[in-house]
């Protein structure tokens, strides 16, 4: 069971979030290239290792927050709310 | 390589059952190679065989970092079928399926397919209007295809609890007869032993770290057993492609996911067809050895460990004895996980990729396994001419920023919801 650390809950079970998928992927403007919308809407780097990505607290808080996760081992790593840094090593 | 038959059987009954011969060489790699494939799962060998067989291509190596068979050929539920309702999809499962039919003959090896159907059940008014509509579809593209009512099902399932107080009431079901199950350590041998006889080179413990592109070109693959000169280089590593696409500096709408299975304790036959339903993604079938098969969602997050967690294995066993109230008596025996390639449109990838001789062969979400076959033929298709085969024209890499996504289900771009 992966125990997933809501920044605003604290530790909790992970049948109680949602995945959000990459959360390192930004929207480009409206009027990008359509490169540049291919690759944001379909292509993904999908690491095996560290990976950022988001998860919703659906039975908690209902927060959207970042989580970086090996993706070979599911230990987490860090986890933050949105739009702040994903530290590695501080208190979850 | 010998020849398996009732009379080698005999020969080798009264010699004292222990002169076999190995099934397959295993070779120290050469310098260089027509064409190098990457992956011995059954999609690899399988590839390497109809390359050799269909096309005349013999100098070939298929290089594989574990064992043969050891990733997802390994880790599936067996199941074979050909139910789907866009037509890129069922020409190619269609084709696959008829290839499974007379594999055994074909490999001279018993890969065990048994017709015994595949039933999807319907729980909802609406699942009957999605099952007739995709059951037409099917006939009309030359599948079988047969809408069941309840009594039938009830009848023919006396373990389904098709009562009308069920926590999912089965109101009918849609059967492909010809669906089943084949034995799926018997293909990855079945193909091996074939493509060896043909003069593959299958080389295990071997893995790929990186590939030499000149030029735009392919020119060799780098490997744990040393370079290997080659121009042509079919990629067959399903769960994984992303990390071989990106050694060409290619970035694929994929993400890899963790799908996990479980077996029962064995016991004696109950269950002599495929059992799925839709409304809770749950598929069970019964194995030769008696165990009960079973497997469900993907644990929803990106993955490389081949291993999952409790609560998806809570769901499955969960649905599984709400359908089958009696499997709640039995033990579960073992479960595991294998690494899917979970596309943006949930169908796979099979075709050239934007560098001169790479090829590949992957992005299968839940579906490799029955598809192994076509898989095979159509990737060493593409690899023989430089182009791809009418059934695989419409999976190619391309098809994303083209707008031409076959999304079977209709998901959208989260690849975890195929």
């Amino acid at each position: 069971m992966l125990l997933i650390p809501c920044p605003w809950c604290g530790p909790r079970n992970q049948i109680e979030f949602t995945y959000g998928g990459d959360a390192t992927l930004r929207r480009p403007a409206p009027d990008a290239p359509e490169a540049t919308w291919v690759e944001y809407v379909y292509l993904r780097e999908n690491p095996s290792g560290p990976h950022d990505e988001l998860w919703y607290h659906g039975a908690g808080c209902r927060q959207w927050f970042a989580v970086r996760r090996n993706t070979r081992t599911h230990a987490i790593l860090a986890s933050a709310p949105i739009g702040q840094p994903l530290q590695e090593g501080a208190d979850t | 390589m010998q020849r398996y038959s009732l009379f080698s059987l005999l020969g080798h009954a009264l010699r004292g059952d222990d002169r076999w011969p190995r099934a397959w060489r295993a070779p120290e790699p050469k310098k260089s190679y027509d064409a190098v494939i990457i992956g011995g799962g059954g999609h690899g060998l399988a590839t390497a065989y109809y390359l050799a067989k269909q096309h005349g291509i013999r100098d070939v190596a298929v290089l594989e970092k574990g064992w043969l068979g050891g990733g997802n050929t390994g880790r599936n539920t067996t199941i074979v079928r050909s139910n789907y309702h866009l037509d890129a999809n069922a020409h190619f499962y269609e084709f696959s399926l008829k290839l499974w039919e007379r594999l055994s003959q074909e490999l001279n090896f018993n890969v065990m397919y048994s017709a015994r159907g595949v039933l999807n059940l319907v729980h909802t008014p609406a699942d009957i209007d999605a099952a007739m509509r995709r059951g037409n579809a099917m006939r009309l593209n030359g599948i079988d295809a047969k809408f069941l009512l309840r009594d039938e099902i009830a009848a023919w399932i006396p373990r389904l609890d098709c009562s009308p107080n069920a926590r999912f009431p089965v109101l009918g079901g849609l059967l492909q007869p010809r669906g089943g199950t084949v034995r799926h350590d018997a293909v990855a041998w079945g193909y091996a032993r074939a493509a060896d006889a043909l003069g593959v080179d299958i080389i295990q413990q071997c893995e790929v770290t990186g590939l030499r592109i000149e030029s735009g070109a392919v020119t060799a693959v780098q490997t744990t057993c040393g370079d290997i000169r080659t121009a042509k280089v079919g990629v067959a590593v399903a769960g994984h492609s992303s990390q071989l696409a990106a050694m060409a500096g290619i970035k694929l709408p994929i993400e890899s996911h963790v799908l996990q299975a479980m077996v029962s304790e064995p016991v004696k036959p109950c269950l002599d067809t495929v059992v799925t339903s839709g409304a809770v993604h749950f598929y069970i079938s019964q194995s030769d050895k008696g165990e009960l098969v079973m497997g469900g969602d993907l644990d929803f997050y990106n993955s490389y460990a081949q291993r999952g967690n409790l609560p998806k294995i809570a769901e499955v066993v969960a649905a599984c004895t709400a359908l089958f109230p009696s499997f709640g008596r039995l033990r579960l025996m073992r479960t595991w996980g294998g690494i899917m390639d979970m596309t943006m449109d949930g169908s796979p990838i099979i075709g050239k990729l934007p560098v001169k001789g790479l090829y590949m062969t992957g992005g299968w979400c839940y579906g490799g396994f029955k598809a192994t076959p076509a898989s095979g033929y159509t990737h060493a298709w593409t690899i023989a001419r430089d182009e791809p085969h009418p059934l695989n024209a419409p999976f190619t890499l391309e098809r994303f920023a083209q707008g031409r996504l076959l999304d079977e289900k209709g998901a959208g771009p989260y690849p975890w919801a195929h």
